[in-house]
């Protein structure tokens, strides 16, 4: 490993861990005002939707809004059957056995 | 098997199909590092000690592109913003724990593991041993990590493409099922229609600063109907 390299990953690290750690590192201490605590059930459902919805829209970083779109295909079925079932293991399941099957008929 | 333990592979087992979706990317990531000129302590040390896919894959952009390291780590910083989120969502669950715990936790925080540990957490059944579970999620998220990555980096461009595998669909087929469960009230589901909008809206912000602008765009919607639904309930009961 070369000096830079060594400078650039002990600085992502230290970024890195920074990020993450730091309300940890209070978390006795800090006091949240009741809107934020409230909103803080809101954080989970929209980062994961924010992540979800490029990652099958866009699955190979352009848009493909449309029935051969695998991804696309998957997910709807996915919410089918979360909706459904009500079980994230056989939702799951199904999502995965949707996309290939899929895949391989179109 | 004492009940710690089972938490823990608990933990395990519910990040498989998240694993499977991540085996692809550590693959990509270990041969983009060799063709970016990266030497294999440093990408492992990347894989190792950052342990943040989305940045390591920006930073080995960034190397091959031969940027400046102070924009490599600022780069870094911004795209891993997002954690922060994460780390206070999971604040009241971990506010009791030691330091001891709260070290590893932040250090394994991912994308995944928060999905899967907040899942388990909202689940309230013995929450004095959900940690456990979070851990688990972590250390097989970790060595899986570790281990593909350095397949990677060990057969470069040996391996046929590996984005072309479909694996990349697991991530966001358990995402699906993991909101599906939050959507239990109108504001909630305005919060995820809103940021899922959101998401295609701002496609165009760099460093995955789209997947936070749109977050807080949900998280305000969503504070905004339950506003508005309370005020209505107390015009109802007046």
């Amino acid at each position: 490993m070369s000096s830079t390299e060594m400078v650039m990953s002990a600085g992502m690290v230290g970024v890195t861990f920074g990020i993450r750690y730091f309300l940890f590192a209070f978390a006795d201490r800090i006091r949240m005002a009741s809107w934020m605590e409230t909103s803080l059930k809101y954080i989970p459902p929209a980062v994961l939707i924010a992540i979800t919805v490029p990652a099958v829209v866009l699955p190979k970083g352009d848009w493909h809004l449309s029935v051969s779109n695998p991804y696309l295909v998957a997910a709807v079925v996915t919410t089918a059957a979360g909706i459904m079932t009500k079980n994230l293991l056989a939702t799951i399941a199904v999502g995965l056995a949707a996309f290939f099957v899929y895949r391989l008929l179109i | 098997m004492s009940d710690r333990k089972k938490e823990f592979f608990t933990g395990v087992r519910d990040n498989f199909p998240l694993m499977l979706g991540a085996f692809p990317f550590g693959l990509i990531y270990g041969a983009l590092a060799v063709t970016a000129g990266l030497s294999k302590g440093a990408a492992m040390a990347m894989s190792a000690f950052v342990f943040a896919g989305s940045s390591q894959f920006i930073a080995v952009g960034l190397v091959a592109a031969q940027a400046p390291v102070v924009i490599i780590i600022l780069t870094t910083f911004i795209v891993n913003l997002r954690h922060m989120l994460y780390s206070a969502t999971l604040l009241p669950y971990l506010k009791t724990l030691p330091q001891k715990w709260r070290i590893p936790l932040a250090f394994w925080l991912t994308d995944e593991t928060f999905a899967v540990a907040v899942h388990r957490y909202q689940r309230k059944e013995s929450p004095e041993l959900a940690h456990w579970y979070q851990l688990g999620s972590s250390v097989a998220m970790y060595l899986n990590w570790q281990l593909w990555s350095y397949v990677g980096l060990v057969l470069g461009n040996k391996i046929p493409d590996a984005s072309n595998w479909g694996l990349d669909v697991a991530m966001p087929v358990t995402f699906i099922g993991m909101i599906i469960p939050f959507v239990k009230s109108w504001p909630m589901g305005i919060c995820v229609l809103t940021a899922g909008a959101a998401s295609l809206m701002t496609l165009s912000l760099p460093y995955k600063l789209g997947i936070m602008v749109s977050a807080f765009a949900g998280i305000a919607a969503g504070l905004v109907a339950e506003h508005g639904a309370k005020k209505r309930a107390g015009m109802v009961q007046a």
